[in-house]
């Protein structure tokens, strides 16, 4: 066979969608040999027109990457969860009270994580999991705040979805937290930065594709917080807003900030039905 | 000692007489490779988990000699012939002298 049919047919290959190697597969995601995880479902009610089926960027990595999430000890992330043990069960602050001292044990607090971010009727504000901590911090046992996806927030917020592994997102886009959700419905869908990129144009448009060396997923956040291979550490999902965000060659918006809060909202609504993954291992 | 050291290990707990079992560890360990540099431009000094050694019953199974840019939380994974009842001793020596050790028994049934 010439070079040229070689190539030929290389290009043919990378044309037909469906025999690319960028999509997603069909694997079962179980954890510890005892967590079903929903990582395909049917798409949430508000997504009709967009797309059938929500999934799991979990499908879109490869054999090794997804079998790591399959076993906790294998998980890295989980190292994060075993420190958050020790801080929960820690008293902090003026009020010498520790988390356990209200909650019981983490495992008590399974089907929270999938809720946030959600409406706070005494803050007047949509709060996500990380802003719900720092309020129980700040008020209940006077200790200072952590700062959005760092120190403390990142393994608490990874200890809470661990417990919740296996329960549907479920994210209310109804009652008072919806401007802040059509908030970050406009967000999702207005291109920014020098490559005039929306989320909806690589996640939505464009998912199961190839976007450099890098297999596109659907953009959900599910699985956060996320142990990347690369930087050898949780990720929230703020700070994978921003990442994206300057890959568009824009100016980005703070991790907290009111921006990527009602973002997190809207996304995380569009994973309604899949199961929480956290802390989920990426690459 | 670096801070945050913690070793852990995965092995089964009984196992047949001359069965082969897998054993899975890790220790949670920044492994700073001694070539990078802090924003001031000093080199960060080398602080890494330079050996580890798995016993049975005080024959050696595994000894590792360990690199720089070895990434952090070190896992291991291997294989074992488990001929008899007994107790496999995991050790992790790092650079500043300090030892992490772990024991985990293993019965036959």
């Amino acid at each position: 066979m010439t070079i040229k049919t070689m190539s030929f047919i290389v290009a043919l290959t990378m044309t037909l969608p469906t025999l690319g190697a960028a999509d997603a597969d069909d694997d079962k995601l179980v954890i510890n040999e005892e967590i079903a995880i929903t990582t395909k479902t049917d798409a949430p009610a508000h997504l009709d027109g967009v797309f059938d089926e929500v999934m799991s960027g979990w499908h879109f990595r490869s054999d090794e990457t997804q079998a790591m999430e399959m076993d906790d000890f294998d998980n890295p992330g989980m190292i994060f969860v075993e420190d958050a043990i020790e801080t929960w069960n820690t008293a902090e602050g003026t009020e010498g009270k520790s988390c356990a001292d209200c909650h019981g044990a983490p495992e008590d607090m399974a089907g929270v994580k999938p809720t946030y971010p959600k409406w706070n009727a005494a803050a007047d504000q949509v709060f996500t999991l990380q802003m719900q901590v720092n309020d129980c911090r700040v008020n209940r046992m006077g200790a200072e705040a952590w700062k959005t996806d760092k120190g403390g927030s990142i393994p608490m917020e990874a200890l809470l979805s661990s417990v919740s592994r296996g329960l549907p997102m479920n994210v209310a886009i109804d009652g008072p937290g919806r401007e802040t959700w059509e908030k970050g419905k406009e967000i999702y869908y207005t291109r920014y930065g020098q490559l005039q990129l929306s989320c909806a144009n690589c996640h939505e448009d464009n998912y199961g594709n190839m976007i450099r060396a890098d297999h596109l997923s659907q953009g959900q956040v599910n699985g956060f917080p996320t142990y990347r291979l690369k930087n050898t550490k949780l990720n929230g999902a703020h700070s994978r807003f921003k990442g994206c965000i300057r890959d568009t060659r824009a100016e980005t918006f703070s991790p907290g900030s009111p921006e990527f809060i009602a973002l997190e909202m809207y996304v995380a609504s569009r994973g309604n039905g899949l199961s929480v993954e956290g802390p989920s291992v990426r690459n | 000692m670096a801070q945050g050291v913690k070793p852990r290990v995965k092995a089964p707990k009984t196992a047949a007489a001359g069965e082969t079992v897998t054993l899975k560890t890790l220790i949670s360990h920044k492994m700073e490779s001694g070539q990078r540099k802090d924003k001031d431009g000093n080199v960060i000094p080398r602080s890494i988990i330079n050996r580890f050694t798995c016993e049975f019953n005080g024959k050696s199974v595994i000894d590792v000699k360990m690199e720089p840019s070895i990434s952090t939380n070190p896992y291991f994974e291997f294989e074992a012939v488990v001929p008899e009842a007994g107790e496999f001793k995991f050790t992790w020596y790092d650079d500043d002298g300090s030892v992490y050790e772990e024991a985990k028994s293993v019965k036959i049934g």
